[in-house]
């Protein structure tokens, strides 16, 4: 992202750099890089567990540019947008924020994301999974212009008890900003878009803006953060983070149906827990007939979050019911440091979906040899984590 | 208001075929058409080759003024030196002209191996195309029928059919035979109507199911009714008006309304709002889905699907009023000519087409009415089907300018002096005929019957079984399964599956 890109020979660089690379770079004490969407990013930057603590103790920053963008204008946006995501978008005002998701005509899911009321007619998507085809393809028949934007916006997250703080230390007056809205500053020459969002559910902030401010800004929030235990993060501690709010990840948690090939592998938003994100009252949109039979009909599988006993995470385990049969998958789990427990998300077979006698078989690489446990897992509730600070508003003088 | 069951939008032969059949079952049924005549698609064409036996006879075209002045027109290949070659009988049943008795012996055999294999695939003609899926009520018994049938033919055919199905016109014909004018009157036959050559793959089972239709119960065999297509078109929809249908003419559909994520009516051109529970669209599904209901009431998936679905058309239609009979070289005029040259000949013309360019020597499938039906002012109409046209050229008048020099210049060479006898002459370009048919692309079949798009493909994956993608809303035109031609089947079979769905 940073402006090489013309002049760039991609086979000679397989990965792209974030327009924050410079920054990440240089404080990546383990060289610890992953591939995010075609971009270098940070794994872990020095010590996992300490990260994780700036989320919920501090603050951290997280470089959310891989994110995919897009922005969608016109006359018939919001009209565009409720035909192609399930929920109403013509609800969400300007200025707001709303968590979404997005179907095939057979109802399975193709992403989630969050979207961005930018003005009346003028949105953005922010999701995981790149979607310009079937974006395009939705807008026949709309007079709508859909322009990815990836590239065109360096973004952070900051999240963390003292993230607001530093904000206004830095010199952002954020106390009027509620949770799922977004404001507007000017930042050196240009300016910095801030929402009341994140994926940590904790208290927290995504800071939008050009690449030409990239550096400077993430300067300015060090600088600001200096006494208030600003730490930036890599996507280990992310995962810990989310996995305690309960949140999923495309291609994680469920696998999206363009590049889905076992038949029996699809999700819609009723097997995902999402159902709540449909508004049937809203009129037609895209999967919403293939939806509607499912809900009549009950679906197959159902998306839980567990506590599973002892402290080895289950990621990957099967789950049995009664230690005999297969009820379903772990498709993230880590021990909180937080809860100080052992936690999961999974998809399990809808009739076992309240289940209690649950098993997690856990293979655990000890010394070369595999462990492997039995271990109890009980259905809770998501989020396993909400702290009250993460809607206070103004938020709180951490 | 009158309220009605259903509406039906078009009164080609589905539309009036369907409205009968439901008339028939006791519902109230309006057909609305938008041009001044009812008839649809059947004026387009000239000859009878797959009307509905079910349809012919439920609706008594006979007593509503359906005469044939044949039911088994022969067809003349011609050749510019006057060596004509006659097919007589249903497809060529019998040869004449000057023909070697290999191919004489060859075709007898091609022609009786490819009516079986057709005879096998019409009664798919006849219903629903089947799901795949389980346990979606498809018509098990009459599958299997169709799958004893096919295993009646026998090992050797089985595996012939298998060989060929998939092939192409030209590589069959060249197996069996070498005349010429034999592989070039077939070739062009073969692909009529469709957008291939007779070299484009999978040009056989189009021609196969073209082979599957009937005229007075003759398989394969070719009508030509008085007063033309047209009169056909008439009688069913004077038998559909017995039955109780109220046609509307020059009431063009601008939309079909929906509401809460039903079809629940149309709106016309007029701005008149007109309500039924069911709405049967027998215009072609593209624009059904498309223009009449539009994006907004669809899912994206299957919109897009909509607008990929394949609908060029490949046929010009030529009409020109003669002062006197023209001589083509001593051929019989009252027979069906085939002016297509050989079979290379055949797909030179669609070569230029794929390019959107108008080929130098088109083909031409010619009937001249007038020849056994005298009209008051003695004058001829000459009709014929020209192919190959191209349905998005670069500039369509002088496209349209072009082939009209083109085909006449063929009919030069054919009947010296033809240019002379015209007194005036009209060609509909594949783009006219989409303006003034309402067919996309001017595809004759209201989507190319092409493998991909026939059967449980037809027109879309998911909606062959003519009920539509929202509740309440039908689809029942030629762009359904089983396909074109002035059939009547697609809407029949509509019909057949509304009784069934109650």
């Amino acid at each position: 992202m940073i402006a090489q890109q013309s002049t760039l020979r991609h086979y000679e660089t397989p990965l792209l750099k974030t327009h924050f690379h410079p920054r990440t770079e240089a404080l990546n004490k383990l060289w610890s890089w992953g591939n995010w969407g075609g971009y270098t990013t940070v794994v872990s930057f020095d010590d996992v567990a300490m990260e994780h603590s700036a989320i919920r103790n501090s603050a951290s920053v997280y470089d959310l540019c891989p994110m995919i963008k897009y922005r969608i204008e016109g006359p018939d946006a919001a009209d565009y947008l409720n035909r192609l995501t399930i929920r109403d978008a013509s609800k969400l005002s300007v200025g707001g924020v709303h968590y979404t998701a997005w179907v095939n005509d057979a109802g399975h899911l193709l992403d989630d994301g969050t979207l961005f009321r930018l003005a009346s007619d003028r949105y953005r998507i922010c999701c995981q999974e790149r979607h310009l085809p079937w974006l395009l393809d939705s807008a026949h028949g709309f007079d709508v212009a859909i322009t990815e934007e990836t590239e065109d916006i360096a973004a952070l997250s900051l999240q963390g008890p003292t993230s607001a703080e530093i904000l206004r230390r830095a010199g952002f007056d954020i106390d009027g900003l509620k949770p799922f809205r977004m404001a507007e500053f000017p930042l050196g020459k240009g300016h910095l878009m801030i929402s009341r969002t994140g994926f940590t559910g904790d208290l927290g902030y995504e800071l939008w803006t050009s690449p030409d401010q990239a550096l400077a800004l993430w300067d300015l929030l060090f600088d600001a953060g200096r006494l208030h235990g600003l730490r930036p993060i890599g996507s280990d501690a992310l995962n810990i983070a989310r996995l305690e709010a309960g949140f999923i990840i495309t291609g994680y948690d469920f696998t999206p149906a363009d590049i889905c090939v076992r038949e029996d592998r699809l999700r819609s938003p009723l097997e995902m827990g999402l159902g709540w994100l449909i508004d049937w009252k809203k009129g037609h949109f895209t999967g919403k007939a293939a939806l509607k039979r499912q809900h009549e009909r009950g679906s197959d599988w159902s998306f839980v979050g567990i506590e599973i006993d002892g402290n080895v995470p289950a990621d990957g385990a099967i789950l049995y019911h009664d230690q005999k049969h297969e009820a379903g998958v772990i498709t993230g789990a880590c021990w909180s440091p937080v809860l100080k427990k052992n936690i999961a998300l999974a998809q399990v077979r809808t009739k076992y979906a309240k289940a209690e006698n649950l098993w997690a078989e856990i293979y655990a690489l000890r010394e070369l040899h595999y462990a492997k446990m039995m271990m109890r897992a009980r259905l809770v509730e998501r989020p396993f984590f909400a702290p009250d600070r993460r809607r206070a508003t103004p938020p709180g003088r951490f | 208001m009158p309220s009605f069951d259903a509406i039906i939008i078009g009164a080609g032969p589905n539309g009036l075929a369907a409205a009968h059949r439901l008339a028939s079952k006791g519902q109230k049924v309006l057909v609305v058409e938008a041009a001044g005549t009812p008839g649809g698609g059947a004026g387009l064409s000239h000859l009878s080759y797959n009307l509905d036996p079910r349809a012919e006879k439920a609706m008594g075209l006979a007593a509503h003024g359906l005469e044939w002045l044949t039911t088994n027109l022969a067809t003349t290949a011609l050749c510019a030196d006057g060596n004509h070659l006659r097919l007589e009988g249903p497809v060529g049943l019998r040869l004449s002209g000057d023909i070697a008795e290999r191919d004489r012996r060859g075709w007898e055999t091609l022609r009786a191996r490819l009516l079986r294999f057709a005879a096998v695939l019409s009664p798919l003609n006849q219903f629903a195309p089947p799901r795949i899926a389980k346990g979606v009520g498809n018509p098990m018994g009459k599958l299997a029928m169709v799958a004893l049938r096919a295993r009646m033919l026998g090992a050797k055919d089985i595996r012939e059919l298998g060989r060929i199905i998939l092939t192409n016109v030209h590589d069959l014909l060249d197996d069996e035979l070498s005349d010429p004018r034999l592989k070039g009157a077939l070739a062009f036959d073969a692909t009529l109507g469709g957008w291939l050559g007779p070299r484009s793959p999978n040009s056989v089972l189009p021609w196969l199911v073209r082979l599957s239709g009937q005229t007075a119960g003759k398989q394969g065999a070719l009508g030509l009714p008085r007063g033309g297509m047209a009169a056909l078109g008439a009688a069913m929809a004077r038998s559909s008006e017995a039955q109780g249908v109220t046609l509307r003419c020059n009431a063009r559909v601008a939309r079909i309304v929906v509401d809460g994520e039903r079809a629940i009516g149309v709106t016309l051109a007029s701005g008149e709002e007109i309500r039924a529970a069911r709405i049967v669209s027998c215009t072609a599904p593209k624009t059904t889905l498309l223009d009449l209901v539009g994006p907004r009431h669809l899912d994206a998936g299957l919109t897009t699907r909509a607008r990929h679905q394949k609908s060029r058309g490949g046929a010009a239609k030529l009409d020109l009023t003669l002062k006197a009979l023209p001589d083509f070289r001593g051929a019989n005029l009252r027979d069906r000519l085939i002016l297509s040259g050989s079979e290379h000949d055949v797909e030179r013309a669609f070569n230029p087409v794929k390019y959107g360019r108008v080929p130098d020597r088109p083909g031409l499938e010619i009937v001249i009415p007038t020849s056994r039906d005298p009209r008051s002012d003695s004058k001829h109409h000459l009709s014929a089907i020209a192919q190959f046209a191209p349905h998005a050229p670069a500039d369509r008048e002088a496209a349209r300018a072009q082939m009209l020099a083109a085909c006449l210049m063929q009919l030069e060479t054919h009947s010296p002096g033809i240019g002379a006898l015209v007194e005036s002459a009209e060609l509909l370009m594949p783009y006219d005929i989409e303006d003034r048919y309402g067919l996309p692309g001017g595809q004759w079949h209201a989507g190319e019957l092409s493998v991909e798009q026939m059967l449980f493909l037809r027109p879309l994956p998911g909606i062959a079984q003519y009920q539509g993608p929202i509740p309440g809303l039908w689809l029942a035109s030629a762009g359904c399964h089983p396909g074109g031609g002035v059939s009547g089947s697609a809407g029949w079979n509509a019909a057949l599956a509304m009784e069934a769905a109650e």
